[in-house]
């Protein structure tokens, strides 16, 4: 039942099973090592950085408000620090360990240059408020940057303040809604297709928008007649994912825009599958009017675990003068500005025509510059060129998956022609009580990081695989065989999978335990 | 290309696998107006690491690294030294190139990570429970905001006048779509905050009312009447906090009576970075608000072998789960700026956070005593912790930062460049300073003031 | 006392001019797991078909509806501490909350015992 190996070795079971003879003294099992809370081996004395004691007689100017009471902080050494971390460390999957395949999530190769030009003193130790005349390289590098976000979307403006992807949507729609109240057109709905990304709804609903889905046909798309039955003078803005979260491109968008735009609406595209189109196709030219895209996905910046990610939006020119500060616009002399509060008056005035029309500021300072200098490393990297060739491998892998194994696994949209960057299976042809969860979680073993789960909503028990363009045909090739064979065993019904994950560090959590009664802050024992 | 592994071999073999001629049978679906005949023009074409290189030193050269001059700006984002072993800690694969942990048996590393932090975080704000982080502490302001208005079920928020201005702009931006928000435009120039005038504004329809501690101006004062105040009105202490080194000096804020405690969490671990990214700090006091926090929250629970294990829990609230009913939109926090956070917070402990603030501040007494002594100079505090306002007597601050920057000292915020348009506040200067500040450069940028009010006096 | 049953799965007694509200074990079935139950305060006013609880499994929250107008008077504070009992007592220990009768028309509209079994069935 398991996946050929060269090795030749096979798992057993019930070694690996704590409940086993093979028990050792301390817990770890030879390179797999338990570690304690920081709490549990760290103290209140011990420190790892070196400072002049604190001389409690000195004077001090803090009124009073002196902190009397501990803290309640450990501390550890250096070395112990350092294997701390290491040590929990090796209890986590990464890209740089293994095939990511986590569908709308993107999780390419992250470059070790970026890094290094991240780190790069000239960029990471300045200050955001110092005098412009100190940080003309900081500036060059955000309009470098938005530069090659303009020039890819065929857009005319890029906010690029947003700190994420979730931030850029509220920032394109709250450009949508300022530019409809500036020409005192309140509107009321947002149309989002019943397949978004949770955050669609939710950002709607933040904005103050009542949302409403938009249907989608049988091959997986969004309902051309049944939206433009529904436009009128009451709709803002269409959210829509291009490519969408079936994983196919949305072949109706241009006409979809035009008919958005004759209903005095806006259109929303969100960004998060840019990868699948990257250097191919320009947003711009299929009508959108503001689009966020995600460093972290389409130009290789890091997850770091669940961030830190950026969001820049890019915007057409009709929502352009309603970006939040600062943002950066291309003038007609082709020079692209950055625009902060005190040049956006004169700027509107010289380029909009009017007083400034901005919506406001959504976050401190300028945004993510730590992305801005790995996202433009990457992009010079590759050049335009290489971008192309990102997104023809990256749809080229997946649909390598969906025609590997649309003969074994439920995969609703393989009669929709071409995916995109992404490949659709569902569990319907599951037995004996087998789900999706357990299908993932036996690929924990043979280990590959899962899938997502459970999303798109509109495939029951979805399987969405994204491989991305960084991975080599042996790697996609091992997934595909592992994953076969888990959907065979899943398909009879075998039980054992039910159990797995067998060799993680961890089996299956009690997420219901956790949820009854949250314990979400370490307590000293009472003694 | 070096990050493309697919060989032209595998390419083809791939397509004819799949059934397609070449790769645009797999674009069919892009329409005819949006398909291009090439790469795109106007882009250049890859180009090797040492090219790259090349160009992104020469851009880095043209800014001025705030190590290498004397160097006093503050406002919201600190120079400390952040230990070496932290960055090797985040450079690992595991940390860095994860996800967020979905998948709870392999993320034990970063789920750990996040409760150890989410305590580190509740503890120094003397909180309850804390969150796995939200971008930076100006977004988490405006998150707290709207906890309060989700928690009173009221719409109106006092902010203090002395609260950052991005802040309170972020705050204001997002609050015109969702409900009502007073503020004051800018801060009074004078020793100690209005915290009377604050609470005078507080009633019955008052969700929240949100004070910087310290505030804009580095002053520090007992916010305890300010919360029994709002709580005699069923409204809600929100208190933000934009250095938390602070905090090892001070009572914390929740020990004052702070409902919701948010703040930015950079100081530790993440460095200048020129704005970004940053770390969001948010925790509640209460237990019982725990389900109306936004963000991601890291729970203790068992393995089914009985082994400790975490999760992120009380998914419920977000927005995978609840959609249009989420507490925020949040998705991407700032996990590996939370992951740099903890580390260099367990290098410090108690002992190290302790002595690291009481350097900070032994070093701004020494740099206000100092500048206070140069004529035409006055300090406006009367508490301070390592950030302070002097007020340059008859000269513009803003035009004092650029000629010192001339002349190679970088010598703090400048309330003009802050409050753009308001005339009371153009002679103030906000210094901060830090255990990286030495004596030397605390003499250079008193000898330099001294030198240009001289020189602008002639 | 009667007891009356909606298609969103929620149960209600009468009893003389005070009503109690619950889920039934087909939607604690359904939902699994519960971990939390948010309910309406004393004293809110509800509208027959409007949102009055939130109850949460951990990977799903969902709605209960009032199944009749009318003011919440009592809580169960029990759930608060042992959510569980929505799924080892649905329909007796697991009540949600206590409400006054509106309008005793309202009921009319509503499935009695053997026609929720019909309706569970034929879903």
């Amino acid at each position: 039942m398991n996946a050929p190996n060269k090795s030749g070795w096979k798992p057993q079971m019930e070694v690996a099973d704590a409940t086993g003879e093979h028990v050792t003294t301390t817990g770890n099992r030879a390179l797999m090592l338990e570690e304690p809370l920081l709490f549990e081996i760290g103290h209140a004395e011990t420190t790892g950085v070196d400072l002049p004691e604190v001389d409690p007689n000195a004077a001090t100017r803090l009124g009073s408000l002196k902190r009397e009471e501990p803290i309640g902080l450990v501390g550890l050494t250096e070395p112990e620090t350092v294997r701390h971390y290491t040590r929990l460390s090796r209890q986590n999957y990464g890209i740089d360990l293994g095939f990511f395949p986590l569908g709308s999530c993107t999780m390419k190769h992250n470059p070790r240059l970026n890094e290094k030009m991240a780190r790069l003193p000239g960029f990471a130790d300045v200050h955001p408020l110092q005098p412009v005349s100190t940080i003309q390289g900081a500036l060059e590098v955000m309009n470098e940057l938005a530069h090659w976000l303009i020039d890819l979307t065929g857009m005319h403006s890029v906010a690029m303040s947003p700190k994420a992807g979730a931030h850029g949507e509220l920032c394109g729609i709250l450009s949508i809604r300022a530019a409809l109240e500036a020409r005192g057109d309140a509107r009321e709905v947002v149309l989002v297709p019943e397949s978004a990304h949770g955050t669609n709804p939710a950002t709607a609903a933040f904005a103050n928008y009542r949302v409403e889905n938009i249907p989608a046909t049988p091959q997986g798309r969004v309902d051309l007649e049944a939206l433009k039955a529904r436009l009128g003078p009451d709709v803002a803005a269409v959210m829509i994912t291009n490519p969408n979260t079936c994983g196919l491109f949305e072949p109706d968008l241009r006409e979809i825009s035009d008919a958005v735009h004759a209903a005095g609406g806006f259109v929303y595209c969100d960004g998060a599958n840019f990868n699948a189109i990257v250097g191919k196709v320009r947003p711009g030219d299929l009508g959108v009017d503001a689009m966020h895209i995600n460093l972290h996905k389409t130009f290789s910046t890091p997850h770091g675990g669940g961030g830190p990610g950026s969001g820049p939006v890019v915007l057409s020119e009709a929502l352009a003068p309603f970006a939040p500060l600062p943002y950066t616009a291309r003038t007609a002399d082709g020079v692209v500005h950055l625009i902060e509060e005190e040049q956006a008056d004169e700027f509107a005035r010289e380029h909009f025509g009017g007083e400034l029309s901005s919506f406001g500021r959504m976050t401190a300072f300028h945004g993510q510059m730590g992305m801005f200098t790995r996202a433009l490393t990457y992009m010079l990297s590759h050049g335009a060129d290489g971008l192309k060739q990102v997104a023809e491998d990256a749809v080229l892998n997946a649909n390598y998956i969906l025609r590997s194994l649309e003969d074994v696994l439920h995969a609703p949209f393989a009669d929709s022609g071409p995916c995109m960057h992404e490949a659709l299976f569902g569990d319907k042809d599951f037995g004996g009580g087998l789900t999706t969860l357990d299908l993932a979680k036996g690929m924990i073993d043979e280990g590959f990081h899962p899938m997502t789960v459970y999303f798109p909503l509109v495939v029951h028990g979805a399987m969405l695989v994204e491989p991305t363009e960084t991975e080599s045909k042996a790697s996609i090739d091992q997934f595909i065989t592992a994953f076969r064979s888990l959907a065979e065993r899943a398909i009879a019904g075998d039980e054992s999978l039910k159990q797995a994950p067998y060799f993680a560090p961890r089996r299956r959590l009690d997420e219901t335990a956790a949820a009854r009664k949250p314990k979400l802050k370490w307590e000293p024992q009472e003694v | 290309m070096r990050y493309l592994p697919l060989t032209d071999t595998d390419r083809g073999d791939m397509l004819a696998k799949i059934g397609a001629d070449n790769i645009d049978d797999l674009f069919v679906d892009v329409p005819e107006v949006a398909r291009l005949d090439g790469p795109i023009r106007g882009l250049p074409m890859h180009a090797s690491e040492m090219a790259v290189e090349r160009h992104m030193k020469r851009l880095a050269g043209k800014n001025t690294v705030a190590g290498d001059v004397p160097f006093f700006l503050g406002a919201g984002a600190y120079r400390h030294h952040v230990p070496a072993s932290v960055d090797t800690v985040i450079q690992r694969g595991e940390f860095l190139t994860a996800y967020t942990p979905y998948q709870p048996e392999i993320a034990q590393g970063t789920l750990q990570m996040l409760f150890e932090f989410q305590t580190q975080v509740a503890n120094l704000y003397g909180c309850a429970v804390a969150n796995a982080s939200l971008y930076d502490g100006s977004t988490a302001c405006w998150e707290a905001v709207a906890m309060a208005t989700r928690v009173t079920k009221k719409n109106r928020a006092v902010l203090s006048g002395a609260l950052h201005p991005h802040y309170s702009e972020v705050v204001k931006t997002m609050a015109q779509f969702t409900g009502d928000v007073i503020a004051d435009s800018a801060p009074a120039i004078q020793a100690e905050p209005d915290l009377e005038g604050l609470t005078s504004r507080i009633d019955e329809e008052t969700a929240c009312v949100v004070v910087q501690y310290p505030d804009i101006l580095g002053r520090i004062s007992d916010l305890s009447a300010v919360a029994e105040a709002a709580h005699a009105k069923g409204a809600l202490l929100v208190v933000v906090n934009t250095e938390p080194v602070a905090l090892g000096a001070i009572k914390s804020p929740g020990e004052m009576g702070a409902d919701i405690v948010v703040g930015e969490g950079q100081s530790i671990g993440v460095g200048l970075q020129f704005g970004g990214p940053y770390l969001g700090l948010f925790a509640v006091r209460d237990p019982k608000h725990v389900r109306q926090m936004p963000g991601r929250l890291c729970g203790e629970t068992v393995d089914a072998e009985g082994k400790r294990g975490f999760v992120l829990t009380l998914s419920t609230r977000e927005q995978h789960i609840r959609r249009e009913k989420a507490t925020s939109n949040i998705c991407t926090n700032s996990g590996l700026c939370a992951l740099a956070f903890s580390v260099h917070m367990t290098l410090l402990g108690e002992k190290g956070m302790r002595e690291l603030a009481a350097e900070n501040h032994r070093l701004a007494c020494i740099a206000a005593d100092r500048l206070a002594k140069v004529p035409g100079v006055s300090l406006l505090n009367n508490a301070f912790f390592n950030e302070f306002t002097i007020m340059l007597d008859g000269k513009p601050a803003r035009d004092v930062v650029r000629a010192l920057a001339d002349r190679g000292v970088l010598g703090g915020v400048s309330l003009g460049r802050l409050y753009p348009g308001v005339e009371r506040l153009q002679q103030a200067l906000l210094v901060a300073v830090t255990e990286t500040t030495t004596e030397d450069d605390i003499e250079t940028l008193a000898t330099e003031l001294e030198a240009l009010i001289k020189e602008d006096a002639q | 006392m009667p007891r009356y049953f909606t298609d969103e799965h929620e149960w209600i007694d009468v009893e003389g001019e005070s009503a109690t509200v619950g889920i039934t074990d087909y939607a604690q079935e359904q939902l699994g797991d519960i971990v939390f139950v948010e309910l309406p305060s004393v004293g809110t006013m509800l509208d027959k078909g409007g949102d009055a609880a939130v109850v949460e499994s951990v990977k799903a929250a969902s709605d209960v509806y009032a199944p009749i107008s009318g003011e919440v008077t009592e809580g169960n504070d029990a759930l608060e501490e042992e959510p569980a009992l929505v799924n080892s007592s649905p329909e007796e220990e697991g009540w949600f909350f206590r409400m006054t009768i509106g309008d005793k028309a309202e009921l009319e509209g509503l499935m009695d015992d053997k026609g929720y079994k019909a309706f569970v069935d034929n879903l």
